[in-house]
């Protein structure tokens, strides 16, 4: 039976609440939570099977945000005492007043139903931080030993993170969360060096919200992988180079995940488009007067913001606003139908409630709205990724994610992957290099054909999505079947380097 | 309360294994943010951050713990180093075991007794009417201002059990403006990097920008291909600083970066450039100054936690067009055959003779492009270093020596290192802020570049 970390239990949560609300309270605070929290991380790096780092970090804080005539005043502390408490919540509300010299709209948040004392636990079996440093390592050790001893392979690098991220809050309208989540990242990655030039190749194995069972059960085929990167990585220093130009893709899970998560993910957060983020991650396509009548995509594609994921990177019970997550759609038929919302930017336009997406990465972070685990949903009865291949005379099969990048208002996108093979008559025929796909995001949502079946969909994701100022990571996940393309720009990053 | 001194002499106390390295960390900060004229968020935030790192010999080699905790408090000091010697020994033998620095290697310690430095609120005292007046001024201009200001201060002591006692403060500030047209469909962008904002002058920045929006008037449609491109201090930083991230000496050794001599080796000594390129961090560097030891948390492919203490030195990272030293850990050192050269947490680039600034530049473009910045850089290809990326903020179309109009943004798909070998010119080095990397990296001085067949691969529709 999974608990809440007795550790975290015992720090004085309630009376630093107390002590924090009562006193913002006091000073004329409109609105005031408080968030104690306590994030454990481990990371482990080893190099051609000899252990390079072991970092255990434990950080544990609290912040108090105040609205004070409407305006926000936001200030974090260290010291577990509610003397401290006090005092960083007359600090938020100084905050405030020295803000709203330069405020000019007025912060009001939506309305969210007090939930009383609530606990939520995410879905996991074996507490990392549970299992002895050295049982990971050898395992590790062992997954670079077997990568080694194929001579194919140069170097192997091995990294595991885990994370156990646990959190209280409570608010002046009467919610008290707390909460504990854990994540896991492992990755392999195996150095190929031939005639001068060297590639990689890395594990598919997304980061998940598990338990250490993901490393040693059979969620995740870690024999079958490893024993196939060595003939992969092979195969990719052989390979040709793609000739650039236009192609039919299928896109495999393991890299569309992140074509979600820059096209539709970063486009449909209503902070952005609304012009908070305008100086920085940017602002997006998709504006409020686009909801309900921009086909972003094909009549096959159908999109869900969801924090309620079994195993999702971004699921937790309640969010860092005390608001209930939920699911909800986002495109519906392709068509725009739906944003990811915080309070305020609820509040903002009109919304009834917020879907729940306000998240915090550390004690000393003020919240901000950020990315559910937004997903394509595969066709009930779709078809299976070998059919999807088969429906294409001249094309590209793309598998694993690697590099990513996309404007500032979520346009223009370029990504590579870990392998491309060619199609050629419906067959696979050989992997090739240097490729990279490029694409403005509508035109490439409306040139997917077909999605697969849900014997195809697959949970990727990410520990390290960036947003905000001062600078913070959020983990979350991305659903995906494969799906096909027609008619995508196939870059040559040779050609394109000038070579 | 107990101060960041005594814990860590508290901490080199309770150690009972072979070595130990404690870094206390004492951090204040400040930000505001605004949009649309108008403030958003903002806040005051303080860490206090130990680390304690066990180094235990044993039968099969060094081996090291390393745990780092936030809100340590006395009574959990001993839990911590207790922690910290349980890793030791529980992981296995360090490939980068190397005996402790000593005081003739140490860098400079500063002075050890003096309370933790700190930031505030109040450092933004004369910054925040500025800002407030710029507000005003954009809304009768109809622009929206956005933008983002920071202050913080980190107080670092390092101690170790062979007797070594250090100590930096490092201020790091920055501010971000960014104006818009109100119909957003021009965007213009300025940043500074700053110890104390009292060298902030908001006017000119607003000013820079409202000349910027001014050039946008002019609309011009151009299509992707190669382009004579200027490259303002900022892109360049941003680039620069990618280069130096992929710089490390161990991967280049492996055989794995664009550094790499294929059959072996690295390429420390040949030529990037035929421009007398030289591109070198210095920890005393005026206004870029930054801690003057090796701190390190944990050992990684470019730091090691023995190096801790080891003083920085000036280091021309290329030199007359030549790569002339790596990214080095004594343990790389070890294994590269070349000299001891760590990360400087600044990087700067100077051109003997580049004397132009950018408006003179601008003057003696026949037909060209000037950007502002650059945004979402990614590597695509580590063989060449290839990074793709967008334009952001202001492309302008120069032609026979004036500014006629604002472009469309393009992808960009370029090596900084094969940049280097098409280097048409440079200007003077002036204090700069990387568009994209200043969340890591504030500290540089880059001259304006002018490039040959710079690469815009294809067309952005954003603005």
């Amino acid at each position: 039976m999974r608990e809440i970390d007795p550790e975290f239990t015992a720090l004085p949560s309630r009376a630093l609440a107390d002590a924090a609300l009562s006193r913002a309270r006091d000073l004329g605070a409109e609105h005031v939570d408080f968030r104690l929290e306590r994030i454990r991380s481990q990371t482990l790096r080893l190099s051609d099977g000899s252990l390079e780092t072991a970092l255990d970090a434990d950080d544990v804080g609290f912040a108090v945000r105040v609205i004070l005539n409407g305006t926000w005043g936001f200030a974090a502390g260290i010291d577990l005492t509610t003397d401290a408490a006090a005092r960083v919540a007359e600090q938020a509300v100084e905050v405030a007043k020295v803000a709203a010299a330069i405020n000019r709209e007025r912060i009001e948040l939506a309305t969210e139903p007090a939930h009383g004392e609530q606990v939520w636990i995410s879905a996991y079996e074996v507490d990392p931080f549970d299992v002895a440093v050295r049982d990971k390592i050898a395992l590790l050790a062992d997954w670079s030993a077997r990568l080694l001893r194929d001579d194919r392979v140069a170097h192997a690098d091995a990294s595991l993170l885990q994370v156990k991220e646990n959190k209280f809050y409570a608010d002046t309208a009467g919610t008290v969360t707390t909460q504990q989540r854990v994540r896991l990242h492992p990755v392999l990655n195996a150095v190929g060096i031939r005639d001068g030039a060297f590639d990689t190749m890395r594990t598919l194995a997304p980061p998940v919200g598990r338990g250490y069972e993901y490393l040693t059960g059979s969620t995740w085929d870690w024999d079958g992988e490893l024993a196939r990167i060595p003939e992969l990585l092979a195969e990719k220093l052989s390979a040709p180079s793609v000739e650039a130009g236009t192609y039919d893709l299928v896109i495999d899970p393991s890299n569309l995940w992140l074509t979600i998560h820059e096209s539709i993910g970063h486009a449909t957060e209503l902070d952005r488009a609304l012009g908070y983020e305008a100086a920085y991650a940017g602002t997006s396509f998709a504006t409020p007067d686009k909801l309900g009548s921009l086909q972003y995509g094909s009549k096959v594609m159908n999109i869900t913001g969801d924090r309620t994921a079994e195993h999702g990177l971004s699921t937790i019970g309640y969010d860092d606003e005390g608001v209930e997550t939920q699911r909800w759609d986002i495109v519906r038929d392709g068509l725009f139908v739906g944003y990811q919302l915080d309070r305020r930017i609820a509040h903002l336009t009109g919304a009834e409630r917020s879907n729940g997406c306000a998240f915090a990465d550390s004690p000393s972070s003020m919240p901000l709205q950020r990315m559910a685990n937004v997903s394509l949903r595969p066709a009930p009865d779709g078809p299976s990724t070998e059919e999807l291949i088969a429906g294409v005379d001249h094309g590209i099969y793309v598998v694993g994610d690697k590099s990513w990048s996309i404007d500032m208002q979520r346009y223009n996108f370029q990504f590579t992957g870990q392998r491309f093979y060619k199609i050629e008559r419906g067959r696979l025929a050989g992997q090739l290099r240097d490729a990279a796909y490029q694409a403005t995001t509508t035109d490439f949502w409306n040139s997917m054909e077909a999605v697969g079946g849900p014997q195809t969909y697959v949970l990727g994701g990410a520990f390290n999505c960036g947003k905000g100022q001062p600078g913070q990571v959020a983990p979350v996940s991305h659903g995906a079947p494969s799906a096909l393309f027609r008619g995508v720009n196939i870059l040559n990053a040779v050609k394109e380097a000038g070579k | 309360m107990t101060t960041p001194q005594e814990t860590v002499e508290r901490a080199l106390a309770l150690s009972r294994t072979d070595g130990c390295v404690v870094i206390a960390e004492e951090s204040s900060g400040t930000n505001l943010r605004w949009a649309g004229n108008t403030l958003t968020t903002n806040g005051v935030t303080r860490s206090r951050r130990l680390t304690v790192i066990a180094i235990k010999n044993k039968a099969d080699g060094v081996s090291t713990g390393v745990m780092s905790r936030t809100g340590v408090t006395e009574d959990q000091l001993e839990d911590l180093v207790r922690a910290a010697e349980r890793a030791a020994a529980d992981n296995a033998p360090a490939d980068d075991a190397a005996s402790l620095v000593d005081a003739s290697e140490a860098g400079p310690g500063g002075r050890w007794d003096d309370p933790p430095a700190e930031t505030s609120i109040g450092v933004f005292e004369g910054f925040a009417p500025s800002l407030g007046e710029a507000f005003a001024a954009a809304k009768g201009n109809a622009r929206l201002l956005y933008g983002f200001a920071e202050h913080t201060m980190n107080t670092t002591f390092l101690g170790t059990s062979a007797g070594l006692r250090l100590r930096s403060d490092e201020p790091t500030g920055k501010v971000e403006l960014n104006a818009k047209s109100d119909d957003l469909s021009q965007s213009a962008w300025n940043g500074v990097g700053t110890r104390d904002f009292r060298d902030v002058d908001v006017t000119a920045l607003a000013d820079d920008l409202t000349r910027r929006l001014e050039w946008g008037r002019r609309r011009i449609d151009l299509p992707a291909g190669r382009y004579e491109t200027l490259l303002p201090p900022s892109a360049v930083a941003d680039l620069m600083v990618y280069l130096y991230w992929s710089a490390g000496a161990r991967d280049a050794h492996d055989g794995r970066t664009v550094f790499s001599k294929p059959g072996g080796g690295t390429k420390v000594g040949e030529s990037l450039s035929d421009t007398p390129v030289r591109l070198y961090s210095d920890p005393a560097a005026p206004g870029l100054e930054c801690t003057p030891f090796v701190v390190a948390h944990a050992s990684s492919r470019e730091s090691s936690v023995f190096d801790n203490g080891i003083a920085l030195r000036p280091v021309d990272w290329i030199s007359d067009g030549r790569l002339s030293a790596l990214l080095q850990t004594r343990h790389s050192a070890r294994l590269t055959g070349l000299p001891f050269t760590p990360g400087v947490d600044n990087l700067l680039m100077e051109v003997p003779g580049g004397t132009a600034t950018l408006d003179e530049m601008i003057a003696g473009t026949r037909r060209g492009l000037l950007l502002t910045c650059l945004w979402y850089i990614r590597e695509v290809d580590p063989q060449s270093l290839l990074l793709t990326g967008l334009t952001r903020d202001g492309v302008y179309l120069v032609e026979d020596g004036e500014v006629v109009g604002e472009v469309n943004n393009f992808r960009f798909n370029e090596s900084p290192v094969g940049m280097l070998g098409r280097v048409a010119e440079a200007g003077a080095t002036r204090r700069t802020l990387a568009r994209e990397w200043s969340d890591y990296f504030t500290r540089t001085a880059m001259p304006p570049l002018r490039i040959a067949d710079f690469n815009m691969s294809t067309v952005s529709k954003a603005s």
